[in-house]
């Protein structure tokens, strides 16, 4: 049983790390701010949340359960947000971002 | 009055989330902290529909898991656009008129699209949203109104 759950974590944690990778990648290979934006949302979102749901069966208690999941959300909210303003910020700096690839 | 009531619980099951201590005297100090917070929030006029809208709770439960889906289809959707060697990535503006009536539902409209991989919301005002797309097809899927429609309904709270 235990290790079904442990499995179960390394799967959601390893997939998370590797979304959070990929956003990374994409940092790296993507020519504007506006297209980089998209690959660190992402990372965030779903890499994030993977990691989380592969904790929670080994945290003790409902209690830390519910906190690992109010941080992911936090995240959610201030990443949604932030990137609006930096998108922002960025399409009024309009000679710097190209368009196209 | 009831708003304030369940501003004061919501606020009060958040603290002690983060608590995690059941002792009598904490659990006081945090309910008094609650209440002192929300009357001071009162006092600025935020426990409206808009600072805390409880009314859409019921419907929220709804709309969430098929937000939560549509996070997932599309982070997919980008990373895959990310790993491809040739980068076909077609950034792409779009301007569209959002169909919702009240700053709650503008707000959680212009959020998901950010909250969705691909999309991010740039400017959002009652008239106009310009979003910006990692790929046409993001672009199509924003103007398409699935996300509109739905973000309508949860609006109504029906």
């Amino acid at each position: 049983m235990s290790t079904l759950v442990d499995l179960f974590s390394y799967v959601a944690i390893g997939a998370g790390a590797i979304f959070f990778l990929a956003g990374t990648v994409g940092l790296l290979r993507f020519p504007d701010t506006l297209t980089r934006l998209h690959a660190l949302t992402k990372a965030d979102n779903l890499g994030l949340g993977l990691v989380v749901l592969g904790l929670l069966p080994h945290v003790a208690g409902v209690l830390p359960a519910l906190k690992l999941i109010a941080i992911w959300l936090l995240v959610l909210l201030s990443g949604a947000d932030a990137s609006q303003l930096i998108a922002r910020a960025a399409r009024r700096g309009e000679p710097r971002s190209r368009p196209g690839p | 009055m009831l708003r304030t009531v369940s501003s004061v619980v919501v606020m009060f099951v958040y603290w002690v989330v983060l608590s995690g201590f059941f002792t009598p005297f904490l659990l006081a100090a945090g309910l008094a902290s609650s209440i002192a917070v929300v009357w001071i929030v009162r006092r600025m006029g935020l426990v409206d529909p808009e600072g805390h809208p409880i009314h859409l709770a019921p419907r929220a439960t709804l709309y969430w898991p098929w937000l939560a889906k549509e996070i997932v289809k599309s982070a997919w959707d980008v990373t895959k656009v990310i790993l491809s060697p040739r980068l076909p990535i077609q950034p792409t503006l779009v301007r569209f008129r959002p169909s919702q009536h009240t700053e709650v539902g503008l707000v959680t409209h212009a959020n998901s699209i950010t909250l969705t991989p691909g999309t991010i919301t740039i400017e959002a005002s009652r008239d106009e949203f310009l979003v910006h797309a990692l790929t046409t097809a993001g672009a199509e899927g924003v103007t398409g109104g699935d996300m509109d429609a739905r973000v309508a309904r949860f609006e109504r709270g029906a």
